[in-house]
């Protein structure tokens, strides 16, 4: 450290002790930051952090990101719309060719014009190996892409993949700025530069990431001109900050969210999501391998007691990847809470119970362990239900806490509780899920499922679009579940969010398990309008 | 009086320290190689972050080769060393940018934290202590005492915690973390300086014990020496007696102390920092360590090394100006 540097941070000491001594003579209430009139800004907490805000490296592969486009994007219902298309894409009658015209005098933040060459880089870069994009499994199906004219970007598939369209929410990424840095290290993954309707203005790592309203953008310049998202990895600092009044919303679990119910100035949130705990059961299990035990499982585990006392009411019973209310759920796939049902399955399998009440088949003991996060509640909180449920139709389950490094080289063999799910399209969890190639194949196929019946029906699932043919596929794939269930689903979770009433506006979108950036109420804050002045503070 | 300084004899115990220093500086950054390894922490997981729980293996094998992270110890390290003496310290792969510049923009902010902390811990410790060591047994001195010794024991970031509860939290008076206000970006002087009050203080506050304890033992024997007894019989004013007399030799031993409390200002401010989610190097620091992020970890260890052992020279230094008795080194 040189000399100069010193006497810089001396001088900065001198002046913190100044204002130390100011700000103790201010009032206590200020640090709230009180407001009068219509609110344009918005801060809100969030418990995740990006690890890249680079489209390249996987950010916004989901689409809304606040700061980029996609070609398509969701609507609150999941369903696809035009973003920098005009329109959803042209396929052709093999479904191997996708054809997207683009919207014209769209401009970058920076007031670069957009163009298919953006398009078409940022797909190759995303295919190329050499970009650390852990996400890149999901384009698959993308052999590759090419501008045929000035604003058509046409994309060739190796395979007919029905859900391909979905994959075009991914976040476009300027050329003229990202093809110039090192896509893994460069510049552009901390200061990126989007279409999207707000402009990141900071990213203090670990805190907060800041934005303002980017004023030209194509679909209007939204009313909240600032937005902040803040990093708070603590629920229980979330929540206190939101009474505070530092913060306008924030995710937070059930029992938190519960202490605003009294809060009129206030609004409870609630996205229903596709994110499940399930807990896998592995084939190569002598226990957890055989079919009888795991149809017991699945009649033996109480799902509704889970909901109304884990998640307060806030979820719903799972039985399988699909939730209930699902236009794809299969009806009739419901199993009722059957102990004596699943204690009927086991008998006639052989398997008797012993001297300690656990049930022995040729001298096997129907006992396995189970590992859960640690530091994950409610996964705890699941883990120990399903073993308790499991004790009473005579299985033997040790709940057991781990973190994901010493979990994974497990998983062939033990039971692991574990999450997931995302909605738009169901071969997106069901085939990494389920399909028997992917058995251990990083987190895919967990449970080693393996299921020929299965394995057809998501093939052909994925490969027309035409609707009938498709939910006829995934048909399939529940009533399989019936019979031979790889995993025991338990419950999908809904997530809430309680917020300030300040805006006209916010809703809440159909949620996967991760809670990405733009989850959550704030998902379509730049159609936002402030409610009028007066009305909002307590 | 007035004394030249041993200019000569500074200077060579300050080239012998230097030569030491290489030495331990390359066992330190091979043993963070080394311990980063051993470790269960995989940096492909780390930097896949969530999207690695859907990534398929293939992916993740690409990512590890991507990355280098699948090369042999040795070589990685040999690697690092040689790019990071021709100035490259490398990128970090869990902050996806230059580790240089993740240091930068970091460094600055955890200095002002530690150096303002420092000097929270000399000025009250001094204090303290002049007030404590001038009536040893004493009801000042046996408050603050106690207080000190409980306060020795009491780890940093328990100290964060009851401040944020206590400040933040029932009194509304100060920011709980962050450097700045939520809703802002624009990094202020006057929102700096509220949001440093609590981590400085509660830094300074783990730090001042050893300071105040040395005071006051210093100022107490001074008290009780021969120029300070002929200096009361002159009949000088108690004020003189204890600045001019007591003070200047009772704070002697602490100047020392400065150097040695280096190390532990370190460890100190990485879990304040934390508590209060301040900006600093810590954060860093954590991260790179749970995601084996090799050059951002080895640059952040030979940093913190490098403070240990200036540090360690400084007090040196001091004890041998302070004392002549002692010189400097051999």
């Amino acid at each position: 450290m040189t000399a100069r540097s010193v006497r810089g941070a001396a001088a900065a000491t001198l002046a913190g002790a100044v204002a130390l001594a100011a700000a103790a003579c201010t009032n206590p209430g200020s640090t709230a930051g009180g407001s009068g009139g219509p609110k344009d800004s918005a801060v809100v907490g969030i418990a995740y952090e990006p690890e890249t805000l680079s489209p390249l490296l996987g950010y916004g592969k989901d689409g809304n990101s606040k700061i980029f486009d996609g070609l398509l994007a969701f609507d609150a219902d999941m369903k696809l719309k035009p973003a920098l298309a005009t329109e959803l894409p042209r396929i052709t009658a093999d479904g191997l060719t996708y054809t997207y015209t683009l919207r014209k005098g769209v401009t970058f933040s920076d007031g670069a014009p957009f163009t298919a060459e953006d398009v078409v880089f940022t797909y190759r870069t995303i295919l190329d190996p050499k970009t650390n994009n852990p996400s890149r499994t999901e384009l698959d199906a993308l052999k590759s892409v090419e501008a045929t004219g000035e604003d058509t970007v046409v994309f060739h598939l190796k395979y007919p993949y029905a859900p391909f369209a979905q994959r075009t929410v991914h976040a476009i990424a300027p050329e003229h700025i990202a093809a110039k840095q090192d896509v893994n290290t460069g510049a552009f993954a901390t200061e990126p530069i989007g279409t999207g309707p707000y402009v990141l203005t900071g990213w203090s790592k670990g805190e907060k990431l800041s934005f303002k309203a980017n004023p030209s953008y194509w679909n209007g310049a939204p009313a909240v001109k600032k937005f902040t998202m803040a990093i708070i990895k603590d629920d229980d600092v979330r929540a206190t900050r939101l009474r505070a009044g530092d913060l306008d919303g924030a995710v937070l679990p059930p029992n938190l969210a519960a202490g605003f119910k009294g809060d009129r100035a206030k609004k409870t949130w609630t996205a229903k999501t596709y994110d499940y705990r399930t807990v896998t059961l592995p084939t190569h299990h002598p226990v957890t391998g055989d079919t009888a035990v795991r149809r017991a499982l699945d009649l033996a585990v109480d799902r509704q007691t889970m909901v109304d006392k884990i998640l307060e009411g806030a979820g719903k019973p799972a039985y399988g990847p699909v939730p209930t209310d699902s236009p794809w759920f299969a009806k009739g796939t419901e199993r009722r809470h059957d102990l004596s049902g699943a204690q009927k399955i086991l008998d006639e399998a052989g398997w008797k119970p012993g001297p300690d009440g656990v049930r022995v088949r040729n001298g096997v003991r129907a006992a396995f362990p189970l590992w859960y996060l640690s530091g994950d509640k409610l996964r705890q909180d699941h883990a120990l239900a399903y073993a308790s449920d499991a004790k009473k139709a005579g299985i033997d389950i040790t709940a057991q806490a781990g973190t994901w490094e010493v979990i994974e080289p497990r998983m062939k063999t033990d039971a692991v509780l574990a999450g997931g799910g995302s909605p738009g399209d169901p071969d997106f969890d069901q085939y990494l899920l389920l399909r028997s190639t992917l058995a251990g194949d990083g987190f895919n196929n967990m449970a080693w499922y393996d299921n020929k019946t299965v394995d057809r029906a998501l093939d052909d699932g994925r490969r027309t679009d035409d609707l009938t043919e498709r939910r006829a596929a995934y048909g399939t794939v529940q009533r399989e579940l019936v019979k031979n269930p790889g995993y025991t689903f338990l419950t999908h979770i809904d997530h809430l969010y309680v917020m300030n009433d300040a805006w006209d506006g916010p809703g809440t979108q159909t949620e996967p398990h991760d809670h990405g950036l733009a989850s959550g109420p704030w998902w379509n804050v730049e159609s936002w309008k402030p409610k009028q002045a007066g009305a909002t503070q307590k | 009086m007035k004394r030249r300084l041993p200019w000569g004899a500074m200077a060579r115990m300050t080239g012998r320290r230097a030569l030491a220093a290489v030495p331990v500086l390359l066992a330190v950054t091979l043993a963070v190689f080394a311990v980063a390894e051993a470790s269960p922490f995989d940096p492909v997981k780390a930097y896949a972050g969530t999207a690695g729980l859907t990534a398929s293996q293939e992916n993740l094998d690409q990512l590890r080769a991507n990355l280098g992270v699948d090369r042999p110890l040795l070589t990685r390290w040999w690697e690092w060393l040689t790019s990071a003496l021709t100035g490259d310290l490398g990128d970090s792969a869990v902050m996806r940018r230059p580790v240089a510049e993740v240091i930068g923009e970091r460094l600055g902010w955890s200095v002002l934290l530690a150096v303002t902390a420092f000097l929270v811990a000399i000025a009250l410790g001094t204090l303290l202590g002049v007030l404590a060591g001038r009536r040893r047994g004493g009801l000042v001195d046996r408050a603050v005492s106690s207080a000190a010794y409980t306060l020795e024991a009491a780890p940093a970031f328990w100290l964060g915690l009851l401040a944020i509860w206590f400040f933040a939290l029932k009194l509304g008076a100060l920011p709980a973390g962050g450097l700045t206000d939520t809703g802002s970006d624009t990094v202020t002087a006057d929102q700096v300086a509220r949001h440093l009050v609590l981590p400085a203080l509660v830094l300074g506050v783990s730090q001042l014990p050893w300071f105040f304890l040395y005071v006051r033992q210093g100022v107490g024997d001074a008290l009780d020496e021969d120029p300070v007894r002929g200096a009361r019989a002159r009949g000088l004013r108690e004020r003189t007696v204890l600045t001019g007399h007591a003070l200047r030799s009772g704070m002697l031993p602490m100047l020392t102390l400065v150097g040695s409390r280096v190390p532990e200002l370190i460890t100190g401010a990485l879990l304040v920092e934390t508590v209060f989610s301040w900006p600093g190097i810590a954060a860093a620091t954590v991260q790179a360590a749970t995601s084996v992020d090799f050059p951002l970890l080895a640059a952040l260890t030979v940093l913190a090394t490098a403070a240990v052992l200036l540090g360690n020279l400084l007090s040196d230094l001091l004890y041998g100006l302070a004392d002549p008795r002692v010189g400097f080194d051999g």
